[in-house]
């Protein structure tokens, strides 16, 4: 069994009196796809981000490799999240840069780690550009112009440039049409696949943890309710509320 | 010799909280014993709990109680209480599993779905894909189907996916719910010969075949799976 | 016209002001911020830039920095476009003149301090001089982050990816990197610096030159340094090196080839000619030919 990549334990986070995060423990070993399921409110965005450090904890640690995270410095966080880590925004927007052009989205985070030859910059955008199935010839046209779903694979691609080991994803499929989630998941799946990416993906989208997730956890109010195996805990549900969540999807 | 796969005391039970927390207990006491090389078929009546073992078999059901024990990397592995990560290695490695319907991304061709866990298993690309077509063609699964993802498939083709995609890999361990359930007579036999020439080569087998002549075929012993005595 | 103007030529200092208009506690919350910078070079310090007797964006920055380092013993150059007899240039000289009662001069040999916006001069600078330049906007980073927060952070964690995405997409759209003035430098390594709005072609005098630079941004209230002889590299990539551009032309006063032009328009049909932009260098070597001729 492969060594733990991301661990946290004990993590509790409010906002007043509301509870977002109540102890809640999670692991992510190298090369398996986590999914963070639940409705909306039940805390999986804010456990994202508590996870990759763009929040603190009231309590609890997170480790990144053994190093606590939110122990680092502003500075070795944000190393970390340009390399070793990755983040895909639910909104790509908030992810690109609109006035910058799809090349250059893709060019950012190689150049943000030192690279400093534009043909291998270039070179390494249009493989990227591929691989996310954009074609060559738009790597000069700025995001702005592209459907939901290039914002989405071109997100994905500026993320995944730099080979990162882990992948934050805050539902990527969301706001997008169905036919195009289609190809994005399984774009994503193969891609994590292909470089053994760990990718820990919040969803509310349960086909979609089914067919993308090796485990995944139930979230509720700020807790984990259950957790393990995704075909186990979707299939055979203990608590109520997988239970609850498992019936109400609509079968296709 | 140490069996492939064996069962404990498995029993299950679902609680179902939405229905103001109903207990159905559905198996109890369960003591399988499969060797590798045999092929054991779950007999029973309809409702016994015959899927519901397999899936438990297969770590897709929680088990309530007892053991199932899975020779994986020659060791035992208690699929009851392993790690989720263990588990995926386990059916990486060491279990197959050919359920009656087929999931998988859409959009995938078929020669990749079945392609795709001898690659995992380490299986080169090129080989992995011409042992699909291979098998495919076997099966008898027109070759200007490959390419296309199965979704819209008829359930005899879809059937015979998921089956290259169970057999191709060669797994030491093989689970097979209703394999030939939508079959017709030809391609039934070509499943049968599938299934004798794993058992061939040392694949323990655990099947429901609910086809006499299947059954008959390829099964060395039944296995009775008694509707729970607490049951209503 | 070579002697130095005399202050007393236009009569004594104004009354009633202190020496170089700046009142001595203001001078020195400036000098601080100097010094800060000229411990963190390319590093911008905030400073509270006072109101100045002329408009933002006439140099109100460098007006104060030069205020701060001035002494009765000073000569001050000033050059706006490389030019001395621009209305701002000589604005400034006659002020301080006035308010002061320093030296002024034409001549970049002669002068202590230089103050500047557009230009560095051509000819080679001494330890013993100070460049200051007026700083529009101090911040490279302004047109890629809005957010004045976040470019602080940046520079911080030293975080320029971002400026070279403006250099890839130059090269994308057009070719070339198509910045020709204002082109960023990195100082000592470290801290990405806007020159201000002098041309590209003025960069590689920046790079260890033997007098101190001063820059001081006025409306934006940021002043940086780069002492001397320092490191300073315009950012570039390995296949598409930083060029010094310039018009492909000799002066048409002085023939050099190796200085900045300027185009100047000469009628309305068409005639153009380039001279240099640095007019005391041109006309300093136009005097050399000259006596060599006379020879």
């Amino acid at each position: 069994m492969t060594k733990p990549l991301l661990t946290a334990e004990g993590l509790t986070l409010r906002f007043g009196a509301i509870p977002a995060l109540l102890d809640v423990a999670i692991d992510v070993s190298e090369g398996e796809v986590v999914a963070i399921v639940g409705e909306s409110g039940s805390g999986k965005t804010t456990l994202l981000r508590v996870l990759s450090g763009m929040m603190t904890p009231d309590a609890g640690t997170v480790r990144w490799l053994g190093e606590e995270v939110h122990a680092m410095g502003e500075a070795a966080r944000r190393r970390l999240m340009r390399t070793e880590w990755g983040f895909v925004h639910q909104n790509p927007r908030d992810g690109l840069r609109l006035n910058v052009s799809a090349g250059g989205n893709v060019g950012e985070r190689l150049m943000a780690v030192g690279a400093r030859h534009y043909g291998n910059i270039r070179t390494e955008a249009l493989s990227w550009l591929a691989k996310v199935e954009i074609d060559a010839a738009r790597i000069d046209d700025l995001p702005r112009t592209f459907s939901g779903g290039m914002q989405q694979r071109l997100q994905i691609a500026r993320t995944l440039v730099t080979h990162p080991r882990l992948v934050f994803m805050d539902e990527p499929t969301g706001g997008l049409d169905v036919s195009v989630q289609a190809r994005l998941l399984d774009l994503i799946r193969s891609l994590s696949r292909e470089l053994g990416l760990s990718v820990l993906i919040v969803t509310h989208d349960i086909a979609a943890a089914r067919l993308l997730a090796d485990r995944i956890l139930v979230m509720r109010r700020g807790r984990v309710v259950e957790q393990g195996l995704t075909d186990r805990v979707l299939d055979d549900p203990q608590h109520p509320y997988t239970q609850l969540l498992v019936s109400s999807v609509l079968a296709a | 010799m140490t069996p492939a796969l064996r069962t404990e005391g498995l029993s299950k039970a679902f609680t179902l909280h939405l229905q103001g927390g109903t207990h159905i207990p559905v198996l109890g006491g369960v003591d399988l014993v499969v060797h590798a090389g045999e092929c054991v078929a779950l007999w029973g009546p309809s409702g016994a709990g015959k899927s519901t073992l397999m899936r438990c078999l297969y770590g897709n059901y929680g088990a309530g109680a007892g053991r199932i024990v899975l020779r994986h990397r020659g060791e035992d592995l208690d699929l009851v209480t392993a790690d989720p990560r263990a588990v995926i290695e386990a059916r990486r490695e060491t279990l197959g599993y050919v359920s009656q319907f087929l999931r998988v991304i859409p959009r995938v061709a078929t020669r990749d779905i079945v392609a795709e866990p001898m690659i995992a298993r380490g299986v080169p690309k090129e080989e992995a894909l011409a042992r699909a077509t291979a098998l495919l063609n076997r099966l008898n699964l027109p070759e200007r189907l490959h390419s296309l993802p199965p979704a819209t498939f008829s359930g005899g083709e879809q059937q015979r996916v998921n089956l290259a995609r169970g057999f191709a890999p060669g797994y030491p361990v093989l689970l097979l719910d209703e394999p030939t359930a939508s079959l017709d007579a030809a391609n039934r036999a070509i499943v049968i010969s599938l299934i004798n020439e794993a058992k061939a080569q040392g694949t323990a087998i655990v099947g429901i075949f609910h086809d006499a002549e299947v059954r008959e075929a390829v099964a060395d012993r039944l296995f009775d799976v008694l509707p729970h005595q607490d049951a209503a | 016209m070579s002697a130095l103007e005399s202050p007393r030529a236009e009569g004594a200092t104004m009354e009633g002001y202190n020496f170089a208009y700046l009142d001595e506690a203001t001078k020195r919350m400036i000098r601080r911020a100097i010094l800060k910078a000229v411990a963190i070079p390319g590093h911008q310090i905030p400073f509270g830039a006072r109101e100045m007797p002329l408009p933002y964006g006439w140099g109100t920055g460098g007006i104060q920095v030069t205020a701060s380092i001035l002494g009765p013993a000073d000569t001050l150059k000033v050059i706006d476009q490389g030019s001395d007899d621009t209305t701002n240039a000589i604005s400034i000289r006659r002020f301080f003149r006035r308010v002061a009662g320093v030296a002024t001069t034409e001549h970049t040999a002669e002068a202590s301090v230089i103050q500047t916006r557009h230009r560095i001069p051509e000819r080679t600078l001494r330890e013993d001089q100070i460049m200051v330049y007026q700083v529009p906007q101090p911040e490279p980073l302004f047109r890629l982050e809005p957010r004045r927060a976040e470019t602080k952070r940046l520079h911080a964690l030293a975080d320029y990816g971002l400026m070279h995405v403006r250099l890839y997409e130059d090269i994308a759209r057009l070719g070339h990197i198509a910045k020709a003035y204002d082109y960023p430098v990195m100082v000592n390594g470290r801290y990405l610096m806007s020159p201000s709005p002098i041309p590209a072609f003025d960069n590689p005098k920046m790079h260890r030159m033997a007098a101190l630079q001063l820059f001081g941004a006025g409306r934006e209230k940021r002043i940086y340094a780069i002492p001397p002889y320092t490191e300073v590299r315009s950012l570039d990539f390995e296949d598409h090196p930083f060029r010094p551009i310039r018009a492909p032309h000799a002066c048409a006063l002085c023939r050099s080839t190796d200085t900045y032009l300027d185009e100047v328009i000469t009628d309305d049909a068409g005639g153009r000619m380039f001279v240099c932009s640095d007019t005391d260098f041109c006309a300093e070597r136009q005097a050399a030919t000259a006596q060599e001729a006379a020879e």
